[in-house]
């Protein structure tokens, strides 16, 4: 009897593959897949080296954020305001070098700018008891306007003394012509999928998002994480913010303009839930292509871009439909 | 020796007095059964044990030591665990990830520690086989029954050398083949000299598993007696108010 019980007890109810099939990233990834090789026969532009090279850039703005975006949706939470942020953080950096100072000074105000709008969202939402969409959608707002404000609403093209170093580490390509922006997103997932995979503060990030409550009977520091996670998530609106200042190698106050939905919509398509506890970061990678991939097959296909939205709108629901399927067929 | 003692305890907040002037003694494997209507200050009691609140009046002693606990993780760390009603579980989570939330293994060295799932997996299936559950540690608690959630709850007090374990109503919301189940979790820990304060509503629970009662009413203890002295008739009509108190 006893050798019964140990046996169910180390029994290993999923394999791999089981895992595999159920994964809503997995099918993404498949559509992904399946849209490139149709793409490959159907334009001749899609499988060009060039054509290449800009989706994979283009993916990695948005799949930077929703890097971060991540963090925050898993507990449960939502950032509104990343937009803005990364607008803000992009008009510091310029303004700064503008200045006279250095790249280094430069990313250093950048990057400090964006934990402190971070903290303040995450202090608002989890000290003070805001909902995250109210506190975050007041942020939108204002860093946009602190963005104008910085720059006097002008364009800024000219970045000092340190202008080339920047529009090299946006815009260059160091490794195996692989472009810049790509790499720094690849280190950054990997970086996220090992924290939310391997350590405690992953751990509890999941925990928070399944249920709030039992992470703060179970002595999880719950506030403490939640402007955490807020803090990630504007960091790394601010890190795409200098990257895109690097390769735009120009910033203005639209930079950014409604990408919050854009990040969103990636990390929901690539298996996040909105109401907290699931998402990876892969997915948010995956996310984020499928969208590019959309987008710039309907260029190339002749497509009026006025189609765009439906097609991506289209996206997230039949991603999340997969995902209410699955649920259906085990509440049977 | 008693574990746990409460001399006089009593708690109010503003004009309410929820708990009035209470002792109490509780014995390593004991079980007690503590009941009582809904607002007899069974809660209460429980909150000012479990650390979440502070006694007005009144001292409560562990192990011939005074015992204050300003919060939860404190009275964790003196060897009291709670089972909470809700049972507090993330469903998104495996079964040992929930046994091990807010005290996860780690292996490593400094602050390149992570999470040691392997042993994580290990341990959290050796307790479920000490408790003769059928509930494997890398299911996630999101399909699980009543009985198995309970076990996830259970096993966490299990973790460190617990000396009492604090049930809140862990029989209200599951089948009658899981309360038997979870009735014997409970003789489990008693076996092993572990104190067991169980809270509840249901008379035959009570009366199966737990050496003694504790009846409660507005506030004050009304009984504290052998299980075997008492009938489930007199526990009713204490907690009702039919029979004013026994000693």
């Amino acid at each position: 009897m006893a050798v019964t019980l140990d046996q169910t007890i180390a029994q290993k109810q999923h394999t791999f593959l089981s895992r595999l099939f159920s994964s809503q990233t997995f099918w993404v990834v498949i559509a992904v897949i399946l849209a490139c090789i149709f793409l490959s026969f159907a334009t001749d532009a899609f499988a060009t080296s060039k054509n290449l090279y800009n989706i994979t850039r283009n993916i990695t703005f948005v799949a930077i954020v929703a890097l971060g975006m991540t963090f925050v949706i898993i507990t449960g939470g939502i950032d509104l305001s990343v937009g803005s942020v990364l607008c803000l953080c992009s008009m510091v950096l310029a303004v700064t070098m503008h200045a006279g100072y250095s790249i280094e000074i430069g990313i250093l105000a950048t990057i400090a700018t964006a934990l402190v709008i971070g903290a303040f969202n995450g202090i608002f939402i989890a000290y003070l008891g805001f909902p995250p969409f109210v506190v975050t959608l007041g942020m939108l707002s204002i860093a946009r306007s602190l963005a104008m404000v910085a720059s006097n609403n002008t364009v800024v093209f000219q970045f000092g003394p340190d202008h080339n170093k920047l529009l090299a580490l946006g815009g260059g390509a160091w490794v195996f012509g692989i472009a810049n922006p790509v790499l720094y997103m690849i280190i950054l997932a990997l970086i996220t999928g090992f924290i939310l995979r391997w350590t405690k503060f992953g751990r509890h990030i999941f925990a928070i998002g399944g249920n709030e409550h039992a992470a703060t009977l179970t002595g999880v520091p719950v506030k403490q994480i939640k402007v955490a996670v807020y803090m990630i998530s504007a960091l790394s609106a601010g890190i795409a913010g200098i990257i895109e200042t690097g390769w735009l190698g120009a910033v203005t106050t639209n930079l950014g303009n409604g990408m919050e939905l854009q990040v969103i919509a990636a990390t929901v398509i690539g298996g996040a839930n909105l109401a907290g506890g699931v998402g990876t970061a892969f997915g948010a990678i995956v996310g984020a292509a499928l969208i590019e991939v959309i987008r710039n097959s309907l260029g190339l296909l002749g497509i009026n871009a006025f189609w765009q939205g439906t097609f991506i709108g289209g996206a997230i629901l039949l991603a999340v439909l997969f995902d209410r399927i699955r649920n259906f067929r085990r509440s049977d | 020796m008693a574990v746990l003692e409460l001399t006089n305890i009593s708690k109010h907040f503003g004009a309410i007095q929820a708990v009035n002037d209470v002792s109490l003694s509780i014995e390593p494997g004991q079980v007690v059964g503590l009941m009582g209507d809904n607002g007899a200050g069974k809660s209460t009691l429980v909150k000012m044990i479990a650390g979440n609140f502070r006694p007005s009046h009144g001292t409560m002693r562990m192990d011939d030591k005074e015992l204050i606990l300003h919060k939860p993780v404190e009275a964790r760390q003196h060897g009291i665990e709670i089972v909470h009603q809700d049972l507090a579980l993330c469903n998104n989570l495996t079964a040992a990830a929930n046994v091990y939330l807010g005290r996860e293994l780690r292996r490593g060295v400094g602050p390149f520690r992570i999470l040691d799932y392997a042993a994580m997996y290990k341990r959290a299936g050796q307790i479920f086989a000490e408790l003769k559950s059928e509930t494997r540690p890398r299911d996630l608690v999101k399909q699980m029954s009543g009985g198995q959630r309970q076990a996830v709850a259970i096993a966490r007090t299990m973790l460190s050398q617990a000396k009492i374990v604090l049930m809140d109503e862990p029989t209200a919301a599951i089948s009658v083949r899981q309360v038997a189940e979870v009735l014997n979790l409970i003789r489990h820990l008693r076996d092993q000299g572990i104190a067991v304060v169980l809270i509840s509503h249901r008379m035959p629970d009570v009366f199966d598993v737990a050496d003694r009662v504790i009846v409660m009413r507005r506030g004050r203890k009304v009984a504290d007696k052998a299980i075997a002295s008492s009938s489930p008739e007199e526990v009713t009509g204490l907690i009702t108010g039919a029979i004013e108190q026994v000693a």
